[in-house]
């Protein structure tokens, strides 16, 4: 491949030295000519850059539609969680507004060079302003994005409102250069943490001597395992510097802040299954080797692109069952609370 | 227009005009390397600023050509990069981060900041509003060799040995903070905020001038509505840079602070390599709600001053006047005002409150209204014209193409419920290079091709101006068209290699096409360096007025000397926008022509400034008598 790019840039230096010497004597010659008299305004330039800017407009668009096309089947796949659709939807009202916005005025801006190239015989039409034409021109993009905003606002609010009672309660942790995840375990509640219990074995710094009770059921887990059809809340922190949540599959994104607690609520809609099948149905490649994926979008450092943890959505059953049989990380790790002077002892009522 | 045009004003003496330039002992070091001539601090701007673009582009044709062809053996880079391609041919993670910090570092603040601004307000205000100079010829070779030195600490960071700053050119806090966070946090994040810090003092120093020029030393009869476009977006451009960049020096030194003497500005509740730091309370949303306090207002600083020199440009070559001229004054202050206050756009997934969110979108969707009217003022004002194709006219054409092409897409990203899943992938990337990157570039280009007989008193060769134009404005879309679908399908940005975030590798072909494209489009920019400084020696010598422009810059001789016109500094009678007037022998009547003397095309509302001639000038067009008494 290597080979391909250094004779890419040999040909394109290759060309340019001529042109360069080219050139040179051209201009050796001219300024043995010159003078006063630069009056040339017309020639064959005009009609040459002018029908440039009209085939580039052309051959652009086709290029865009052709290329679009192409590439659809590397979009992501339809939203897998409830809110997700809704900014798709918006996505793609924006998307077909603006490109025709974006068409009409290319297609005005790239033809009127040749249309009105200049000629020696004709005068310019002395047309200073008009006061209708711009009234009309600022007040119809105004409604426009009033209307877009307005579709905006509402997915916003119901995106950003407080999550529903009840949802299931799991906590993202961001670090150099990995995800952890904690699930609140029986009680459905996640303990409390503090950075400065963090050390080697309690990563995301459970603190049990402050908070025994509802620490000592949570779990962690090496993948991120979601329930179908169930209202999840994601609190999201940070130990060390910014990273950014960001689960493509389901439009979720939210920044892992130090020192300052975020959260992202959403419902997943499609089991990793069910997606595989749908998937395989639309004829993507590798569409049995599909997964969810949850990845960092704020650069953290030299391994952000590789911080990446592997999502599975199961049925709420398979899921629920799941739950119940993890092991809480204080029974697994009861000696080093030990050590650390924890009494232990509630851990087997847990259990 | 009748509007547009108030009465001549007069009456006032001007200081500056008495004031004629005395004799000059000058030696090379006055002349050329510590001047206070506006006309050679603007070419300073340049150069320095066209080096740091062929920097800044090859560090983006460097990390293009780790992201188009990711299992290359880059051992052949070896005797550029040193150390920085491991044993195995494989660039350096770090160094990656650090080659896209300082592209966008390079770009944003030295090229189209100082490069831009520090050029063409140099060199035209003064020109087009008929003054000598700048209000202080002092501060302005000041503002130039902070600059400089600014450039220079900058230079130095990237052949340190941890490498330069690299935690992508916003420099967010902790990592940015957090010496042991990554190597582009060490000495070269240090040697970023001392050079952003004399950065500033530069940019400072310019805008004051900028604005206190405009304001006082205009010439006679130059009133607010008669200056260009140009000057105009250049004015408004300070007032926004002098408001906006003392914001980043804040931010700066506080994370200098967090940095260097442990205070907690931005920090709080931090476990890192083996041990939690002491800091607690800080926060870091607060360094982005101040970065972009600048951040946001820097993008119209960056664009605002390409669009004046498009507004003037593209009426020049249409022979029209530009349409809407107050539409567009109105527009240019309406952008400035409401760039303060859309700033949290860039923050709707940091965590900020959502109300914050709602509030931002509404501002974020106002300010596309005027961009919006201004891209349809262009476009009108081709419409019937008698077009020139000059390459300033194909780089102002192709400026206003991409300005609308990445001005769509933001409609998308101001959107905060679009923006959750767009936030940080590359349609962002794609959205602000064609809106803000390249675009602004373009118009940088325009302003060279236009004002570089002005500037150096030889034409630039046009042949070559077309071929760069056609290599630049294709090479722009075909790199950044495609990284929309890239966002589309959710490719990140800032990622070295995207192996681990799709195993498909999908847009691989996309990617690599994507790095051809930008090496065609820098390739170009070596014709124009050519032409550039080759036409600067031998170009062919340029007439006084080679586009047959209305501005006043164009009644200095062919080499104006420190001090500008030789004579008394001409006075302006009407606007600069009067070209193919009806029943006008010409197709432009320069800014410097009295109404008395166009009878002919004077329309029936100009009767009254005929009037006003004799009143405020009788020595030169009142009656004999009134000559006479005068």
């Amino acid at each position: 491949m290597m080979f391909y790019v250094i004779l890419i840039l040999g040909v394109i230096v290759f060309v340019g030295l001529l042109g360069f010497i080219y050139r040179v004597f051209a201009l050796v010659n001219l300024s043995k000519t010159s003078g006063e008299n630069y009056e040339r305004r017309t020639g064959k330039s005009a009609a040459v850059n002018g029908l440039s800017l009209i085939i580039f407009f052309v051959v652009g668009m086709v290029a865009i539609f052709w290329y679009s096309d192409a590439v659809k089947i590397h979009y992501l796949p339809e939203a897998s969680s409830a809110h997700g659709s809704s900014i798709d939807n918006l996505f793609w009202i924006t998307t077909i507004v603006v490109f025709i916005a974006f068409a009409l005025v290319n297609a005005l801006l790239l033809s009127f060079p040749f249309i009105y190239r200049f000629k020696d015989n004709r005068k310019a039409y002395f047309y200073a302003d008009n006061h209708k034409l711009e009234i009309v021109w600022t007040v119809v993009p105004a409604i426009v994005l009033t209307v877009l905003v307005l579709m905006g606002w509402n997915v916003w609010s119901s995106v950003t409102a407080p999550a529903p009672t009840g949802s299931l309660e799991i906590e993202v942790i961001g670090k150099q250069f990995n995800w952890m995840v904690r699930y609140a375990g029986k009680d459905g509640k996640l303990g409390r943490h503090d950075f400065r219990q963090i050390d080697d074995d309690n990563a995301i710094g459970m603190d049990f001597k402050k908070d025994f009770k509802t620490n000592a059921d949570d779990f962690t887990a090496s993948e991120l395992k979601l329930p179908k059809g169930q209202n999840v809340l994601l609190k999201i922190r940070s130990r060390d510097v910014l990273h950014s949540v960001f689960l493509p599959h389901f439009r979720v994104k939210m920044d892992a802040v130090p020192g300052m607690p975020t959260s992202f609520w959403f419902m997943p809609t499609k089991t990793t299954e069910e997606m595989r099948a749908q998937l395989s149905k639309e004829g993507r490649p590798n569409a049995a080797e599909f997964d969810y994926i949850l990845t960092c979008t704020e650069v953290c450092g030299n391994s952000h692109f590789a911080m990446k943890m592997k999502v599975s959505v199961l049925e709420k059953a398979e899921f629920d069952k799941w739950y119940a049989e993890q092991e809480p990380w204080a029974v697994k790790n009861k000696e080093y609370l030990q050590k650390k002077g924890i009494n232990v002892g509630g851990l087997a009522l847990n259990k | 227009m009748g509007a547009t045009q108030t009465a001549v004003q007069h009456g006032a003496a001007h200081a500056h005009d008495e004031h004629e330039h005395h004799e000059h002992h000058e030696t090379f070091i006055t002349k050329y390397i510590f001047s206070e001539d506006h006309k050679t601090i603007a070419k300073q701007f340049l150069i320095t600023g066209l080096i740091w673009a062929f920097i800044g582009g090859l560090f983006s044709i460097l990390f293009r050509i780790q992201l188009g062809f990711p299992d290359a053996d880059l051992t052949w880079l070896k005797p550029l990069l040193g150390e920085w391609i491991d044993k195995d041919g494989k660039m350096d993670k770090d160094f990656y981060l650090a080659l896209v910090t300082m592209h966008g570092t390079i770009m944003v603040f030295f090229v189209l900041t100082a490069g831009l601004s520090g050029t063409f307000s140099n060199f035209l205000i003064p020109l087009q509003v008929g003054a000598r100079d700048m209000a202080s010829g002092f501060l302005n070779m000041l503002s130039y060799w902070f600059f400089f030195v600014s450039g220079i600490l900058m230079f130095v960071s990237i052949f340190l040995e941890t490498g330069p700053a690299g935690g992508g050119w916003v420099v967010y806090p902790p990592l940015s903070a957090l010496q042991e966070a990554a190597p582009g946090s060490k000495g070269g994040m240090t040697l970023w905020l001392l050079s952003m810090a004399v950065f500033i003092v530069s940019s400072l120093l310019g805008s004051i001038n900028y604005i206190t020029t405009v304001i006082n030393l205009r010439t006679a009869g130059m009133t607010f509505t008669r200056m260009p476009l140009t000057i105009w977006a250049f004015f408004i451009t300070a007032v926004i840079g002098v408001l906006s960049f003392p914001v980043l020096f804040s931010a700066a030194l506080l994370l200098v602070f967090d940095r260097s003497f442990g205070t907690s500005f931005f920090l709080s509740e931090i476990y890192i390599n083996g041990q939690a730091l002491h800091h607690v309370g800080g926060s870091a949303l607060l360094f982005q709600h101040l970065f972009w306090f600048l951040g946001h207002p820097e993008v119209y600083i960056i664009i605002l001053p390409s669009l004046g020199i498009t507004s003037e440009i593209i009426a020049t070559n249409s022979r029209k006047p530009i349409f809407g001229y107050r539409a567009m004054i109105g527009s240019i202050l309406g952008i400035a005002f409401l760039s303060f206050i859309v700033w949290a756009h860039h923050m709707y997934m940091t965590g900020m409150n959502p109300f914050l969110g709602t509030v931002f979108m509404f501002l974020t969707l106002i300010i596309a209204v005027p961009s919006a009217v201004k891209a349809f003022n262009y476009v009108t004002t081709l419409w019937r014209g008698n077009i020139v194709f000059t390459p300033a006219m194909m780089f102002s054409i192709g400026l206003v193409s991409l300005f609308v092409g990445g001005g769509v897409t933001g409609i998308h990203l101001a959107s905060a419920a679009i923006d959750i899943q767009l936030h940080d992938t590359y349609f962002v990337v794609a959205h602000f290079h064609l809106v803000m990157g390249a675009s602004a570039f373009l118009g940088m280009m325009a302003g060279v091709y236009h004002w570089f007989p002005k500037m150096f008193g030889r034409m630039m060769d046009e042949r070559m101006g077309y071929i760069h134009f056609w290599l630049t404005f294709v090479g722009v879309y075909c790199v950044f068209f495609p990284m929309h679908h890239m966002g589309m399908a959710g490719y990140p940005r800032r990622y070295y290699s995207f192996t681990q975030f799709d195993s498909l590798d999908a847009f691989a072909d996309v990617s690599a096409f994507i790095s051809i494209s930008a090496m065609i489009a820098f390739g170009a920019q070596l014709l124009f360096a050519f032409n550039f400084f080759y036409s600067i020696f031998k170009g062919r010598p340029a007439p006084s007025n080679p586009w047959r422009s209305n501005t006043l810059e164009w009644t200095t001789p062919r080499f104006p000397q420190h001090g500008n016109w030789p004579g008394e500094i001409p006075h302006v009678y009407r606007w600069p926008y009067d070209y193919s007037k009806p029943n006008a022998p010409e197709d432009f009547i320069p800014q410097n022509v009295p109404y008395s003397e166009t009878l002919e095309s004077n329309l029936p509302y100009e009767a009254i400034f005929v009037e006003q001639e004799k009143e405020y000038e009788p020595e030169r067009f009142g009656t004999p008598e009134a000559k006479k008494n005068s």
